[in-house]
């Protein structure tokens, strides 16, 4: 189907319809002190040759990293049919066309993602992806606001095992709606949030509370006792999870001893067949209870019938969306990742249950074994006590950021600094093994940093 | 023509008023409202407990085409959200002012009452409205 809109005589003939003689005059009503003539500092454009030569370029500047960077967006294996079946032209789009008449394939495939991904999270529901994770938890908040309608506080509560960047986020989008993001201190002996912390708010209004599992720091917190907790006091559970570990650990539709589960799950796609392309598009994703779906944000895809009884794929619940409900919507993006989505379906598709699981198996088993060889070298060891899935937080006896750069040098991208972020943690480091790391991979790893610490300096 | 029952009171946006024995007031939307709106698929209730004012959104009634929010005729206090709509939001479209009502709420001393018509003067509110 043609996506090209209109033609010059298409736009002659719609401005003569209407008595203007050019585009230019609609702006008309816009002072001329509030029309930006010509763009500082844009660069004239360049064909399609000169661009793919200066990403080229670019992309040689980054080399071909060995990277142990985990934080949020994971290296996993992409099966070579992945990108080959989601850049057919059939799914190859820019954008992604809902109309049911032209586009029942790109349909069915969001309907059967939204299957797996309520399956792998165990919630009834979910919609057809949001932007990034990020995005999801601020989501998810505004949601837990209008959906817990017991709570009238606007109150949240986010761990500092939280990732802080979906913090940031979730500020920079539901602060100026009235939201307010609180912080609950971490054990800095287990890197997890003990139910002891929460203590303080019984009796207060909260309107929900935030639990990530895997955590920022890799570890599994005690997600039962975290949801029981806040179901007693009538505080929604947001779960923020990695879809990957959800092929290994129990899914939030399951979280506590009562069998309620988490109220809303989200978390980032990006784990199910996204490259980590220097940080983007990625996905998020969202699920929920029935209960609670009409206050989901999002679009949602449904299964049912034709006038002759024949099966087919459209929209639904659409009374949520903007072109609906207008400034009453769910959410002022009420739209979804299309060709991400796409990915992440086929992804899982070839994977399977077996897949996946065996994925996630072998990234746990490597990243014990990254920690258990660093932490052989004098001078590191593990932050925190506990389980964990394919990442952890190190604690050098010097800065990190030097050694660092020194494994830069040698290809190797080390981890995360959380100096900055944590300052309170010393000289800490967050390292991530998937199943892409071979032993041979560790190896190099320990042994340049056994070099970068011989000769970085040790703190006083 | 639009049913519009004599013994009750009527909003400018097509709510209607019954007043109840036991003080409080029955409120729902009208067999005009309904129609406009077609088939409903969902009704979002107020939660018992609630303080609204005049001309607040109090409730949501969804159908298949639209979705319109239902504005407080009255200022009080919830009493009461009708539990069966959420099993059978087309009890809206079959009985709108029995078994349709949305809530009913103990209205606040004092409190303010929008404009309330008379079922004559809605009747003529519904033609202007048609022609």
């Amino acid at each position: 189907m043609a996506f090209i809109p209109h033609t010059p005589a298409d736009v002659e003939a719609m401005l003569a319809t209407i008595g203007v003689s050019s585009i230019e005059q609609l702006f008309d009503e816009i002072p001329a002190s509030l029309r930006v003539k010509s763009l500082a500092g844009v660069p004239v454009g360049l064909n399609e040759m000169q661009v793919g030569r200066l990403m080229s370029e670019r992309a040689r500047i980054d080399g071909r990293p060995l990277c142990f960077i985990g934080a949020g967006a994971y290296e996993h294996h992409i099966p070579s049919a992945v990108w080959a079946i989601t850049t057919r032209g059939e799914f190859y789009s820019a954008y992604t066309p809902y109309q049911a008449e032209a586009s029942q394939g790109t349909l069915q495939l969001i309907y059967e993602y939204q299957s797996m991904i309520a399956s792998l999270t165990g919630m009834d529901v979910s919609n057809a992806s949001l932007y990034d994770g990020a995005s999801a938890v601020a989501e998810a908040s505004l949601m837990a606001v209008r959906a817990n309608r017991k709570s009238k506080s606007l109150r949240v509560l986010v761990p500092r095992t939280v990732n802080p960047m979906y913090r940031r986020v979730a500020m920079s989008t539901a602060g100026n709606q009235g939201l307010r993001f609180e912080d609950v201190p971490y054990s800095p002996e287990s890197g997890l949030t003990p139910v002891d912390a929460l203590k303080k708010y019984e009796g207060e209004d909260i309107t929900a509370l935030v639990i990530q599992q895997p955590n920022f720091f890799g570890q599994l917190e005690d997600v039962d006792a975290l949801t029981d907790w806040a179901h007693s006091h009538g505080i929604f559970v947001i779960a923020v999870v990695n879809p990957t570990s959800l092929a290994l650990l129990r899914p939030p539709g399951e979280w506590g001893t009562t069998g309620k589960g988490a109220d809303i799950v989200v978390g980032d796609g990006q784990p199910l067949g996204v490259p980590l392309s220097s940080g983007g598009p990625y996905f998020g994703f969202m699920t929920t209870r029935t209960e609670y779906v009409r206050q989901m944000p999002g679009r949602i895809v449904g299964r049912t019938v034709d006038l002759n009884g024949r099966e087919g794929f459209t929209l639904t619940l659409q009374a949520r969306e903007q072109h609906i409900r207008r400034a009453k919507a769910t959410s002022n993006i009420c739209t979804n990742q299309g060709l991400l989505v796409t990915a992440a379906t086929i992804y899982m598709s070839l994977m399977g249950a077996v897949g996946l699981e065996r994925t996630a198996a072998a990234s746990h088993a490597r990243a014990k074994d990254l920690v258990a060889a660093l932490s052989s070298v004098k001078g590191v060891r593990r932050a925190f006590t506990g389980p964990y899935f394919h990442e952890a937080v190190l604690l050098f006896d010097r800065p990190v950021a030097p050694i660092l750069t020194a494994l830069a040098s040698r290809g190797i991208l080390g981890g995360l600094d959380l100096s900055e972020i944590y300052p309170e943690l010393g000289y800490a480091l967050l390292v991530c093994a998937t199943e892409t790391k071979s032993l041979s991979d560790i190896n190099s790893y320990v042994t340049a940093l056994g070099d970068a610490m011989q000769s970085a300096v040790r703190a006083a | 023509m639009s049913n519009v029952p004599p013994d009750l009171q009527y909003t400018k946006t097509h709510e209607w008023v019954r007043r109840l024995p036991d003080g409080t007031v029955e409120i729902g939307i009208t067999d005009h409202a309904q129609h406009a709106l077609g088939d409903l698929v969902f009704v979002d209730v107020p939660e018992a407990g609630r303080a609204l004012k005049v001309g607040d959104p109090a409730a949501v009634v969804e159908s298949v085409k639209a979705a319109s929010d239902v504005y407080a005729p009255v200022s009080g206090e919830v009493t009461q959200g009708n539990p069966e709509l959420a099993k059978e939001p087309e009890a809206v479209n079959t009985d709108p002012y029995g078994k349709g009502w949305l809530m009913r709420l103990r209205p606040a001393s004092g409190g303010t009452t929008a404009e309330l018509m008379s079922a004559p003067e809605y009747q003529k509110l519904l033609q202007t409205e048609a022609a």
